[in-house]
């Protein structure tokens, strides 16, 4: 019976040994947004802001203009 | 509707490409200004459109002036307003480089900072453009107010030139542009500006003006529907 419970443990930290070092290892794929300390996410967070706010203007430009016609 | 409002979907392109290539694009490796040196591109524009915008307002002055159009005073009015706005950005945005270049970088105390020429000439700047709209508030028949604020508003452009420009360079000065950094003007001399920044530099004004310039015409827009009574037209 102890037998079995420190085969199972030591079977578990292999596992678990396994995956500490699999994530070490992790593949490095293309991942643009991770590159250059991140700051491709900068310039995500900037341009959403930035065409955002174009589309806000955009919005009330169009409703100028309908109240331009209206009156 | 297209042929009318292309300049606005330039705006919208020069400015991704302002943010993108701001961002991106290689520029020159400084001390002390490290990466910061991409705030050209977004908190000297503020105050080159600022001061693009206050141009145009005093034109619209002076045309009222010429022939007591209240449109023109409209005009003026709302162009000095969102001129104004993006001083207090730039101002802003000044303040927040500044902590980082000179305060914590050079060590410099809070006392020179606050002796600092070019902020107090802008702060002076801003508030007699701030004294302006006090000005305006205070009238309540419109043609006096239009006539003597369309006077002050060439007072205050006249000021900007001693008070941002000229007395800041006679003097010591943190900010580029003061004597012993031999630069001139720092936005626009050849020789000091970079031709990497340039690239971009140059670009993002145009869309920042852009920008600016939409923002005012809807004010004005909105303005012009509210007084079209008494516009008699």
């Amino acid at each position: 019976m102890n037998k079995i419970i420190v085969r199972c443990s030591m079977l578990i930290v292999a596992l678990l040994l396994s995956i500490a070092s699999f994530a070490q290892q992790q593949p490095q794929m293309a991942d643009v947004m991770r590159s250059n300390g991140k700051i491709y996410v900068v310039v995500a967070v900037c341009l959403t802001i930035l065409i955002g706010l174009f589309i806000y203007v955009f919005l009330v430009d169009r409703k100028i203009s309908k109240i331009e016609k209206e009156s | 509707m297209v042929k009318k409002n292309w300049w606005k979907i330039v705006s919208l392109l020069l400015l991704i490409y302002t943010v993108v290539g701001g961002f991106l694009m290689d520029v020159p490796k400084l001390f002390i200004l490290n990466e910061t040196i991409r705030n050209l591109y977004f908190h000297v524009s503020m105050w080159f459109v600022m001061m693009i915008l206050f141009g145009v307002s005093v034109v619209y002055s002076i045309k009222y002036l010429r022939g007591f159009n209240l449109r023109n005073d409209i005009y003026a009015v709302n162009y000095a307003a969102v001129g104004s706005f993006l001083g207090i950005l730039g101002y802003t945005t000044g303040t927040i480089w500044a902590n980082y270049t000179w305060v914590t970088d050079q060590s410099q105390t809070l006392g020179s900072i606050l002796k600092e020429p070019k902020l107090i000439g802008a702060a002076i700047a801003l508030l007699i453009y701030g004294a302006y709209f006090v000005l305006r508030g205070s009238f309540t028949d419109m043609d006096k107010r239009a006539r003597i604020s369309a006077v002050y508003n060439i007072f205050a452009f006249a000021m900007l030139f001693p008070s941002i420009w000229i007395i800041p360079r006679l003097v010591g000065s943190l900010h580029p542009g003061a004597p012993g950094s031999d630069s001139g003007n720092p936005a626009l001399n050849f020789k000091d500006i970079d031709s990497r920044l340039r690239m971009v530099f140059y670009p993002a004004i145009i869309g920042w003006t852009l920008l600016a310039v939409w923002i005012a015409t809807l004010k004005i827009r909105i303005q012009l529907l509210k007084d079209k009574s008494l516009l008699n037209e």
